[in-house]
């Protein structure tokens, strides 16, 4: 399998840190960014192939992030995550386009699973597979 | 407190309603009863004054034909002639042919001496003389006498008739004696039924003849005085305490007055009678319309009581529901407040671990140490983590849903809610699912609420050391899911248990249960298109059986 390229959104210092990290240890192109607005100029510079997008931040918020990331990368595979598992936001964001939603605490495993489903529809969806 | 408001309700309802009907009906009955009794009453009296108008005229009519004939009798005779006794007995006889009402007859001059005299008297009468006897002058006056009743010698009751005859130059008077039987059979006539009386008095209120009941004969009657009386009168008047019709008219030739006396209790039986039905009419309705308020105003009340519970309850469900909602929302926070360092705990862990894996420590002394406190702080992560998924799980469930639901886990779920409790209590919990049970369209949060409730209530029932028994089944016959819940606690009084479900019923201590735990329940699966049975034995325990349709 390719590499893969890989943006963290997370307003959580903590987190957003140690999980770019321990992705950098898999071997996992990733980065880091704490919020919607950075997460959107981000994208329009670099290529990336997944987005793990926290659904609660301040700012932009996950859902209002992931359908601005939508209009201007369609192809962009976007896993929601969020401490809250109210039955609407996930609707809402698989509605909007997201490829999964997982709530918080996240085994990296689990995640890292995610991110490669995630990674295998974009291939698909770009007919490259 | 509401007891005494529907006590009140219902006295207003049935007091309202009686006098709504009973008034007009007493109104109706007591008019109706009155213009028939004024109207039958001057029937009464006009009968009564017809009857001694009736006989003062036979009365009258038999004076007029005794004086006509005396008048007759002197005026066809010369006092010559009547003076010979012989003749005068003749004619006499020729009189008593027609009439036996003469006793006897007599001539008498001027100066009051007997010239002649006929009948059974004569050695006494004969040489009477009557000068100085009030009739005498009376008759010298008036020309004709008709005096009142005596004895007399005879000692029988009679009265006489006197005409003064002038002839020529000379003055004489022809005086007969007639027997008051004649009086008496007239009189007679007019007593009428078995109380009835009839009398006639003179104008100083002395019996003329005998009547029946009222007195006797020449002394005063026990009837109030009507010797002042004139016309014909009709009147109720009280004698010796009881009330008498009396009807009265005056007897032209004598001035006498006939008195007619009728106990009212005979004459007016009819209307006693129509009274009396009227009462009985009046008091049938009263009855009957009192049965009709009550029942109507019971089975009424029976209304309102069970639409006011109904409300108290719906509304209570309302409350709670909006409760359950809020606490939904509060506990939705706190898990995603907690999931979010919970989160960064896991990944800082997972770090570590990284790194455990990563460097060349494992020459490190501590390293398993490391390893084992990392893996416990995982472990422990996974847990909390537990916690606050079912609290997201329990905060989805209060938005109502119908959704497939595994009724044994639901079950299961709640069981875990009240693990610690029940541990706590030494309560053991067993189980017995039935194995594939099926799924039902159904509200799990609901079913967890109804769950939750029964199993407090047999926690709460024990009290410690026991045993709760739950058993789910599947009854393919109705195609229905049956959860029978059997605590061994003290069981339900008979008394109470078809008050249970009552909304406010409770028998734990004040401020310690609402009362409403089950009959949201019982709102809560009638809603959800089941039913919930509750079946207890003092002493025994209590088994709550709850069915719910597969959908």
């Amino acid at each position: 399998m390719d590499k893969f390229k890989v943006l963290v959104v997370d307003d959580e210092e903590d987190f957003l840190e140690t999980i770019v990290k321990r992705l950098q240890t898999r071997k996992i192109d990733v980065t880091g960014v704490d919020s919607g607005i950075k997460a959107l100029s981000i994208i329009d510079d670099r290529d990336f192939d997944v987005v793990i997008l926290d659904v609660k931040m301040p700012g932009l918020d996950g859902i209002e992030t992931l359908r601005e990331i939508k209009k201007k990368k369609p192809l962009l595979e976007v896993i929601m995550l969020t401490g809250h598992a109210s039955v609407e936001s996930g609707i809402q964001g698989m509605q909007l386009g997201a490829f999964d939603y997982v709530m918080k605490p996240v085994a990296l495993d689990e995640l890292l699973e995610k991110m490669r489903q995630a990674y295998e529809r974009k291939l698909i969806s770009e007919g490259k597979a | 407190m509401e007891e005494k408001y529907y006590k009140k309700l219902w006295w207003e309802i049935i007091l309202a309603t009686l006098s709504f009907s009973v008034i007009p009906l007493f109104v109706l009955g007591i008019v109706i009863y009155q213009q028939f009794s004024v109207s039958y009453t001057a029937k009464i009296m006009d009968s009564l004054k017809t009857l001694a108008e009736n006989r003062c005229s036979s009365v009258d009519l038999f004076f007029e034909e005794r004086l006509s004939q005396l008048i007759s009798l002197a005026n066809t005779h010369s006092v010559e002639k009547l003076k010979d006794e012989d003749y005068l007995n003749k004619v006499f006889n020729i009189i008593q042919t027609r009439s036996k009402s003469f006793l006897d007859l007599g001539v008498i001059d001027h100066e009051g001496n007997h010239l002649a005299y006929v009948g059974p008297y004569y050695n006494i009468l004969k040489g009477v003389n009557y000068k100085n006897e009030d009739w005498f002058a009376a008759v010298m006056t008036t020309g004709t006498y008709i005096s009142d009743v005596f004895m007399g010698f005879r000692k029988i009751p009679h009265f006489i008739i006197a005409v003064m005859v002038r002839e020529k130059n000379r003055i004489w008077i022809l005086r007969a004696t007639i027997d008051s039987d004649i009086l008496e059979n007239i009189v007679r006539a007019a007593q009428l039924g078995k109380k009835g009386d009839a009398f006639i008095i003179n104008r100083e209120n002395i019996l003329q003849t005998a009547p029946r009941f009222s007195g006797k004969l020449l002394e005063h009657p026990i009837t109030p005085d009507f010797a002042a009386a004139s016309g014909t009168q009709a009147e109720e008047l009280p004698v010796q305490g009881q009330d008498n019709l009396f009807a009265t008219s005056v007897i032209k030739n004598k001035k006498w007055v006939m008195v007619i006396r009728e106990d009212p209790k005979e004459q007016l039986t009819p209307l006693l009678r129509a009274r009396f039905l009227a009462a009985l009419i009046g008091l049938g309705g009263v009855l009957l319309i009192t049965i009709g308020a009550v029942f109507t105003t019971k089975s009424m009340m029976k209304e309102l009581m069970a639409m006011e519970r109904k409300k108290a309850l719906s509304d209570e469900i309302s409350i709670q529901s909006s409760k359950l909602a809020a606490l939904g929302k509060m506990a939705a926070g706190i898990a995603h407040e907690i999931n979010n360092p919970l989160a960064v705990i896991g990944e800082k862990a997972g770090w570590l671990k990284d790194l455990l894996n990563m460097e060349d420590i494992s020459h490190s002394q501590h390293l398993q140490e490391f390893s084992d406190t990392v893996a416990k702080i995982e472990q422990y992560v996974v847990r909390a983590k537990t916690v606050t998924h079912r609290l997201l799980g329990f905060a989805r469930r209060m938005e109502p849903v119908a959704e497939k639901v595994n009724i044994n886990s639901v079950m299961d779920e709640a069981i875990d809610f009240l693990e610690n409790e029940s541990r706590y209590r030494s309560i053991d919990i067993q189980t017995d699912y039935y194995p594939n049970l099926p799924l039902t369209l159904s509200d799990s949060g609901q079913l967890q609420q109804v769950f939750l409730n029964i199993l407090n209530n047999a926690i709460d029932a024990i009290g410690k050391d026991g045993e709760i028994l739950i058993k789910t089944k599947h009854i393919a016959k109705n195609n229905e899911i049956a959860i029978a819940i059997t605590d061994n606690g003290p069981g339900i009084p008979k008394d109470m248990l078809n008050k249970i479900f009552d909304p406010f019923f409770t028998t734990k201590e004040v401020g310690k249960g609402t009362g409403l735990g089950l009959s949201i329940s019982y709102g809560i699966i009638e809603k959800l298109g089941g039913r919930i049975m509750v079946a207890s034995e003092e002493g025994q325990g209590t088994t709550f059986t709850i069915y719910l349709p597969i959908r």
